[in-house]
């Protein structure tokens, strides 16, 4: 899941923890359209499994993953309505 | 209460996995105990009974004629509509507080037990019941469980339920006290109870579908996931796996899927003055297999510990052959295909005082 292709938004959320995170991202998901896509910087360890966890159980997806180094992800989430 | 006991003790059938329901708790044995007493102090008159006292559940203070009165909750689960009969009860009958123990039950505490009769009867108008303390099967504890904690894997709650209407209030040599948890963060201390559940999933990876997010990597916190340097896709180390599924829940493309979903048992812990920690000796179990399995442990328990006073089930299995024998019966009730082979001995935990 390398390739990435064109945002539709993009939050940098790399300074937030649970439950912010997923807030967060929920709000920015809420502006999009279904189909469209949301870009984000998080921070790695339990940012990042939690926004993979809570977004897939949202009934989201996750359709690309890039490391930013040791201490970031950038992902990018499908809203799905 | 005497001769009822010694009756229903020797009429009780031997057969292997039987278990009779403590006497203590019998409705037809507390009828026979009520007994009038004078109030002190008032002109009514009160009924106390005190099969129901024998029961347990009913501690006595360190203030005169005060007794604290632990109600049942298993799981921790108490209906708004029973929490408020259970209020109204407390503020007659108690103090203006109610006390929430570290095993999830509620406490009226300041009952004089002059008041034992009409306290019960209105809980029992609530359908509220007794809790117990001495020598048996406690309340079972439960986590929140699958139906709404997100990290729930089994149905904790209702196999509190269960054990409850089932194996409440037997008695055993010694406490015994169960704990059900949801998953393996063990919220409910599931490790130090007598005998626990913690719901578990075996993930199976399917590399058809995977394309080599390392989601699964970053969401393992135990390093039993690890993403190849190329790929990106997951080498699996199974015996680092805790069975949390967090690898089945976060993966994008379902490649992780659960293969084997259940409770794995634990036997064996206790908190206290020298705590034990538990041995896992069953995974998997279904929910069937887990009552059957409960069934066996405490008939064995029953069996084992007679005739050697007021020990805990962890510290019978640490007797030598113990461990063995229990695994044997415990065989013999679900079969071998789920047991963990060369369990270790439950472990005593140092600590510094």
């Amino acid at each position: 899941m390398a390739e990435t292709i064109a945002a539709d938004k993009f939050i940098d959320i790399s300074e937030e923890v649970c439950p912010m995170s997923f807030v967060l991202t929920k709000l920015a998901l809420e502006e999009l359209g279904d189909g469209q896509v949301l870009e984000l910087l998080c921070q790695s360890g339990e940012p990042v499994r939690n926004i993979s966890i809570q977004i897939k159980e949202e009934g989201h997806m996750v359709i690309s993953v890039k490391k930013e180094g040791e201490a970031f992800f950038r992902l990018q989430i499908r809203k799905n309505q | 209460m005497k001769k009822g006991e010694t009756m229903s003790e020797a009429s009780a059938p031997k057969k292997k996995l039987k278990i009779a329901v403590d006497h203590n708790l019998d409705e037809q044995v507390k009828k026979k105990i009520t007994v009038d007493a004078q109030i002190a102090g008032r002109n009514e008159k009160g009924k106390i009974d005190f099969a129901e006292l024998r029961a347990g559940g009913f501690i006595k203070q360190r203030q005169k004629d005060k007794f604290t009165v632990r109600l049942k909750c298993p799981g921790g689960k108490m209906t708004i509509e029973k929490l408020k009969k259970v209020v109204e009860a407390a503020e007659q009958f108690g103090s203006d507080f109610v006390h929430l123990t570290s095993r999830q039950s509620m406490e009226i505490p300041y009952v004089d037990y002059h008041d034992f009769g009409p306290l019960m009867d209105q809980l029992k108008e609530a359908g509220q019941e007794v809790a117990s303390c001495g020598p048996r099967v406690r309340v079972p504890n439960a986590c929140g469980g699958c139906e709404y904690n997100p990290n729930g894997l089994t149905d904790t709650v209702k196999m509190a339920d269960i054990v409850n209407k089932r194996f409440f209030g037997i008695r055993v040599p010694h406490k015994f006290k169960t704990s059900f948890s949801g998953c393996p963060f063990d919220c409910i201390r599931s490790t130090t109870a007598d005998l626990g559940l913690m719901g578990g999933v075996f993930p199976k990876w399917n590399e058809e579908n995977c394309t080599g997010c390392t989601i699964c990597a970053s969401a393992c916190t135990e390093g039993a996931i690890e993403a190849h340097p190329q790929t990106g896709k997951p080498i699996f180390t199974p015996e680092k796996c805790l069975y949390c599924a967090d690898c089945v829940r976060a993966c994008p493309t379902y490649s992780w899927t659960a293969e084997q979903t259940g409770h794995n048992l634990r036997v064996g812990g206790h908190h206290g003055r020298h705590p034990v920690n538990s041995t896992v000796v069953a995974r998997f179990l279904t929910d069937d297999e887990a009552v059957t399995a409960i069934e066996a442990t405490i008939e064995w328990y029953k069996k084992a510990g007679e005739g050697k006073g007021r020990i805990r089930i962890g510290n019978l299995l640490q007797q030598e052959g113990m461990l063995a024998d229990y695994m044997a019966a415990l065989k013999t009730a679900i079969g071998p295909a789920k047991l963990v082979n060369n369990p270790v001995l439950p472990e005593k935990i140092t600590v510094a005082r």
